[in-house]
């Protein structure tokens, strides 16, 4: 009991500290703060797809891409950003839905083949249909949104607009993990052949988790656009697919707050390496490389580790004096 | 119809560089169940350990020589008892992300060490055109043919005609019975990640004076790569071969006649249609092991 009010306390201190910490920020930090917030919502996405569900995918990245030319084409033509956001969950669904039928027929490889083929091809999308997407000059100006008539163009209001959405997002993602689809979700990657035999349609949920994950890297696409106010092709080449992925398994893949964890290496970490210069990526690597060895569920998956063995230490000690009693009182 | 015959054959000569990067990769694949998201880094790598040794001064042979023995040091023994030996017992998928972060690694590496621009590359055959039947066609072209089919022919015949070829598709194919029988598996192992380190470094020799030397020249290879090794079929070392061709030609036409911005897109498509379709490649069998 004492430990679940401990996680509680650290909760809401996180919680707090995320709210009152960013109020004297400069423009630049509430940024990368705000920035965080949005990889955290597609990395999310994506550890539902993969952390979950077990299915690959390197097409993240490509869904970010397609919520934001959604938020910006039509934020830009007037339309309001809740509108854009509606509109890109139900794309993103839908195409991740339909990338998801190669996952039917193929696993592992082939499947991250085939999202990457899909990446590669939403990118050249982006830079050349110009009428759509202004091709390599972008889209500039993209406004900012009104909330409950307040408007959030200054940096602090927008980061605590992102931080909601990123709160909102958490809480359904915390239902959906907990509600009977999670529970198929974890099924289908442990034993996909067990999971069928139980009477689970493994067919819909594979689905399910492409299209669910990919809905959530439209959401944080819908944020990114206001965030920067100017799209380009260029952040949404195959690079943020890998990015995000590697946030999902630094972080821990299929543990819930992987990608908060994952996403802040990822995007903090960098604004603190600064003076490493150019060697900061190359130190990713070579970190992330050491991380997979060591631990291939993520810096979560250490932490369970050594949660578990002390569990298992605690319960041995616990047996141990409870069989010597044992032996003591007949 | 002579500009399709053009098309053919630069086709061709690149579609055999790319034969030669996924044969590696399809023999990495074989051996050790390794798919090496960083092989197109690795074909980028050896370009610049050459220019390396010719900034010191070094005739161009020897830059050649070092080179590829240098590649064959890091990208083969490094590579193998560094991140794929520690890697492999936690399976396929995490070695693969494992590879993803090398080749972010690798990349960022050339870039912070020698240069983001892209740097000119000499070419082992000397630029001109020679006459074939009243045609003018690429010296660089053929060149690149010769070495790519010498190359992968030595290779067919080193695996199908020798002792040694004979024990590394043992080892491959059934690494218990291969052991039992007697064959070194682990040595064999080793040697398939030496191969595919020479392989990458020819086809960087091969390549870079037609695409100069840049950091991020993996990106592209490495798909196309992947590409040829999943068309052609990724347990065959003859689909690799047909696959890296297939894909030269159809990238090259495509460029002529879909469009410039779209040629990208159409090897792509052929692989999606080649994996929904027939996920075993044009040339494989079905694969017991995995999908």
């Amino acid at each position: 009991m004492n430990a679940k009010y401990l996680k509680l306390g650290f909760g809401v201190v996180v919680i707090a500290a995320l709210i009152i910490v960013p109020m004297n920020f400069n423009r630049y930090g509430l940024f990368i703060l705000s920035q965080w917030a949005v990889m955290t919502i597609a990395a999310m996405g994506l550890n539902l797809t993969l952390g979950y569900a077990g299915q690959v995918s390197l097409a993240q990245g490509a869904f970010v891409g397609i919520g934001a030319y959604t938020a910006a084409i039509m934020t830009s033509s007037g339309f309001p950003l809740i509108a854009a956001l509606a509109v890109a969950i139900v794309l993103c669904f839908a195409i991740g839905w339909i990338l998801g039928y190669p996952a039917l027929r193929v696993q592992h490889h082939y499947l991250a083949f085939v999202t990457l083929a899909f990446s590669t091809l939403a990118f050249l999308v982006f830079r050349n249909e110009e009428w759509l997407t202004k091709g390599i000059y972008g889209i500039s100006n993209i406004p900012r949104p009104e909330i409950f008539g307040y408007p959030t163009r200054r940096p602090l209001p927008f980061y605590y607009f992102c931080l909601g959405s990123l709160s909102l997002v958490s809480l359904a993602v915390w239902w959906l993990i907990r509600s009977p689809w999670g529970r198929a979700f974890v099924a289908l990657r442990e034993n996909p052949v067990r999971a069928l035999s139980l009477g689970i349609d493994t067919r819909h949920y594979t689905l399910m988790a492409f299209a669910i994950g990919s809905a959530l890297g439209g959401v944080a696409g819908v944020l990114y656009a206001p965030l920067t106010q100017y799209v380009d092709p260029v952040p949404f080449h195959l690079s943020l697919s890998l990015d995000l992925l590697m946030m999902v398994i630094v972080g821990g893949s299929g543990f819930f707050f992987g990608p908060f964890l994952g996403a802040m290496i990822a995007v903090l970490l960098p604004e603190w390496l600064r003076f490493t210069q150019g060697y900061y990526l190359m130190l990713y690597a070579v970190a992330v490389i050491g991380l997979l060895i060591y631990s291939p569920s993520g810096i979560l998956g250490i932490l369970d580790r050594f949660i578990a063995e002390r569990r298992t230490k605690a319960a041995s000690a616990k047996r141990a004096t409870a069989t010597a009693k044992l032996e003591v009182t007949p | 119809m002579s500009n399709l015959l053009d098309l053919l054959i630069a086709g061709l000569a690149t579609g055999a560089i790319y034969a030669i990067v996924a044969v590696g990769f399809t023999l990495l694949w074989q051996t050790s169940q390794t798919i090496n998201f960083a092989q197109g880094e690795f074909v980028m790598l050896p370009a610049f350990l050459m220019l390396g040794v010719l900034h010191v001064g070094a005739p161009f042979w020897v830059a050649i020589l070092v080179g590829i023995a240098l590649s064959m040091l890091l990208l083969g023994l490094g590579f193998k008892l560094l991140l794929v030996d520690p890697m492999l017992r936690h399976g396929v998928l995490p070695l693969a992300i494992a590879t993803m972060a090398l080749a972010i690694g690798i990349k960022e590496s050339a870039k912070q060490f020698w240069s983001a621009e892209a740097s000119p590359f000499p070419s082992i055959v000397p630029a001109g055109d020679v006459f074939i039947l009243g045609r003018a066609v690429a010296l660089q072209s053929l060149g690149v043919l010769a070495v790519a089919v010498i190359a992968v022919t030595l290779l067919t015949l080193l695996l199908n005609r020798t002792s040694i070829g004979h024990q590394m598709q043992a080892a491959a194919q059934n690494p218990t019975v291969a052991r039992i029988i007697g064959v070194p598996v682990e040595r064999m192992i080793l040697l398939t990640f030496l191969i595919n380190a020479f392989l990458v470094a020819l086809a960087s020799l091969l390549i870079t004076p037609i695409y100069l030397a840049k950091f991020s020249n993996g990106e592209v290879l490495g798909q196309a790569a992947f590409i040829a090794a999943i068309v052609g079929g990724f347990n065959q070392i003859r689909g690799a071969i047909a696959g890296g061709l297939l894909i030269g030609v159809v990238d090259n036409l495509a460029a002529a006649y879909v469009s410039t911005q779209y040629r990208a897109a159409v090897p792509l498509v052929l692989l999606i249609a080649i994996i929904l379709f027939r996920p075993q490649g044009l040339l494989g069998r079905p694969e017991e092991r995995t999908v």
